[in-house]
């Protein structure tokens, strides 16, 4: 897919038509005529006159206080304490792909700590040739890798399995955040103690008293696992591991272990309670999936949403959303206006990166009538995102996590948006 | 590009180290530590540090995590997944309390106290009687019930194969009706317009702009 608005005609036609479709319906439409000089325009405004800040004003600077809105929120009742809590990204105000890592989500299990550069500590053991300690200054002397990657909570939509639950995809699709990441492979580190023969997992766990330990089988850990220290261009944030995290391509989030403190090899999988309690995908029968690591191509239309109503009347619209897949690059996002039954191909707006936030755009001209909105995603293996019913139809209602059924977005007339499902 | 061979970097862990920070048990009893505990132990222990939030019996108090019962529940509507009725290994509940709890106070208890609170956690969920002995010797022969309850993510043969190929395109389906509606819940956070909480600001020209800070 090219960057290319899919229009069927040039630009200049497509603005045409839309102004004929339009005519004589729509007040404040693009092409309606000023009533009289706006004095926006016609009278000098302050700022066009007198000074703004001086650049000292804020060495690291915080978003205009316009875009208060755009912030990371908290359910209080999906859990029993703040801090084994998660939050939510505002993915229904975010454009492009890549998530400001200050409203980029939190999920905790002992709450965000605090880790100096100083206090810092690498542990690798187990079964390796030489069981090593690493300082903060060690990490930074292997050589680099960069990835941009989506960190997707395992839960992300969970609250959606049995029904519409929550207003707006900041609450049932923004356990998720995708950054640029820069740090080490994994593997170099491994490669450093020496991986013994018999070695076959790699138990990844951080500093904080969650520890929130998880098993890695070797091959990916091998693979494109990084052991990262930048996010965006800068150091970690505090709550999201700062100085270290692990960042596993593709794999859902509880395993990119935050603060990690300690690599450990075995020649099986520890289970832990990140593994066994939770983590595992309960199915009909009673037994339940475990080690469901990869997350599956999903998508969201960010806008039109609950939280962005439309309220510029008729006429041209954008739809914007996401598209990800854990088994590799997005390949197409087709969109549909009246609840699935009819669908066409979106473009992809920018880079369409493996086992990364990709972008969608859909230009539509607005006639006023209610709309069933849809997104489903295809990625490079040929998979198509289910709808919500087929996904239940395998695994029932418990799941708990991996719910990456099509999301419907109900349009009014008035332009004000549901969260809904159909049949 | 492949290094020529290690960059001698780190240096060599001692024991005491990993004898601090490796605390892990894996299913086999790999990270056991010698040590033992009964179930009336536990039962103080867990009187002490536990049960302020997991109740007397392990059952759990206001919506703090429910450890016991729910036995036969994993198929109900609502299942209620517990140590005794969901968790595989008795090796993850050693492990976890060990190493997490109690909540705000973790890596307080010691060796002899997990094997206690294990114990009790045991009685409390009806798997052994109250004079039962937990230790580092005996540990292997405790099965969950729930142990042959999971199996390695299936997905590659039961769903892709079914959500793979060339989807339908046009008149895929009946015309739909609304089923269900999120609004009827009004359970999401909101502004104080009533709608929900992050909605984007009108952009007209009247409405009121966020307060100077």
């Amino acid at each position: 897919m090219s960057d290319e608005p899919i229009a069927r005609t040039s630009r200049r036609d497509f603005l045409r038509s839309t102004a004929l479709a339009g005519a004589g319906l729509v007040a404040g439409s693009a092409t309606a005529g000023a009533a009289g000089p706006d004095p926006k325009i016609v009278e000098v405004q302050d700022w066009a006159s007198s000074f703004g800040d001086p650049v000292d004003a804020t060495p690291y600077g915080m978003p205009i206080r316009f875009e208060s809105h755009v912030v990371r929120r908290n359910v209080e009742w999906l859990t029993e304490s703040p801090v084994s809590s998660i939050n939510f990204t505002p993915i229904h105000a975010l454009e492009g792909t890549i998530t400001p890592q200050g409203c980029a989500f939190e999920r905790h299990h002992s709450g965000a700590i605090e880790l100096s550069k100083a206090d810092y500590r690498l542990m690798i053991n187990g079964l390796v040739d030489t069981p090593l300690v690493f300082t903060f200054e060690d990490l930074l002397r292997f050589p680099r890798s960069v990835t941009t990657a989506f960190c997707e909570c395992a839960a992300n939509g969970g609250m959606e399995w049995a029904g519409a639950q929550l207003e707006g995809c900041q609450y049932t699709q923004g356990m998720i955040h995708n950054m640029e990441y820069t740090g080490v492979p994994l593997r170099l580190l491994l490669e450093e103690a020496g991986v013994k023969p018999e070695g076959k997992w790699v138990y990844a766990e951080g500093a904080d008293a969650s520890s929130n330990g998880r098993s890695l089988p070797l091959d990916k850990a091998l693979d494109d696992v990084m052991v990262a220290f930048f996010a965006n261009g800068e150091a970690l944030r505090k709550e999201h591991g700062y100085p270290v995290r692990l960042v596993v391509p593709g794999w859902e989030g509880n395993i990119w272990v935050k603060w990690l403190r300690r690599l450990g090899v075995y020649d099986q999988a520890v289970e832990s309670r990140e593994e066994t309690s939770k983590y595992t995908d309960l199915m009909p029968d009673g037994r339940a999936r475990k080690w469901t690591w990869v997350m599956d191509a999903k998508s969201v239309i960010t806008s039109p949403s609950p939280q962005v109503p439309i309220r510029h009347g008729k006429g041209p619209l954008v739809i914007s959303g996401l598209a990800w897949s854990g088994n590799g690059r997005i390949t197409r996002v087709d969109v549909s206006l009246d609840g699935g039954v009819n669908w066409q191909s979106a473009r992809l707006s920018g880079l369409a990166l493996p086992k990364a936030l990709t972008r969608f755009h859909l230009d539509i001209d607005w006639n006023g009538e209610e709309l069933l909105l849809q997104s489903r995603a295809v990625d490079e293996t040929g998979y198509v995102q289910p709808t919500k019913d087929q996904l239940r139809e395998i695994r029932g209602l418990n799941n708990v996590y991996h719910n990456n059924g099509i999301q419907t977005w109900w349009v009014k007339a008035d332009g004000e948006v549901e969260n809904v499902e159909v049949a | 590009p492949a290094l020529a061979g290690k960059l001698g970097l780190g240096r060599e862990a001692l024991p005491e180290e990993v004898a601090a920070w490796d605390v892990a048990v894996l299913p086999d009893g790999t990270g056991l530590r010698p040590g033992s505990g009964d179930v009336a132990t536990g039962d103080e222990v867990f009187a002490e540090k536990c049960a302020s939030c997991h109740g007397e019996f392990a059952e759990g108090l206001d919506s703090w995590p429910v450890l016991a019962g729910g036995g036969g529940t994993l198929t109900d509507r609502r299942p209620v997944k517990t140590v005794g009725s969901y968790w595989p290994y008795l090796s993850t509940v050693w492990d976890y309390v060990h190493r997490s709890m109690p909540f705000g106070a973790a890596q307080t208890l010691s060796v002899d106290e997990t094997y206690a609170i294990t114990a009790f956690l045991l009685y409390s969920n009806g798997l052994v009687d109250e004079d039962f002995v937990l230790s580092d010797e005996n540990f292997r022969e405790v099965e969950l019930p729930n142990a042959v309850g999971f199996y390695p993510d299936d997905r590659p043969q039961t769903e892709y194969p079914l959500f793979s190929g060339e989807p339908c395109m046009s008149d895929c389906r009946r015309p739909v009706a609304i089923t269900k509606r999120a609004v009827e819940l009004n359970v999401t956070p909101q502004d104080p317009d009533g709608r929900p909480a992050g909605t984007l600001p009108p952009l007209s020209e009247a409405a009121a702009l966020p307060a100077d800070p």
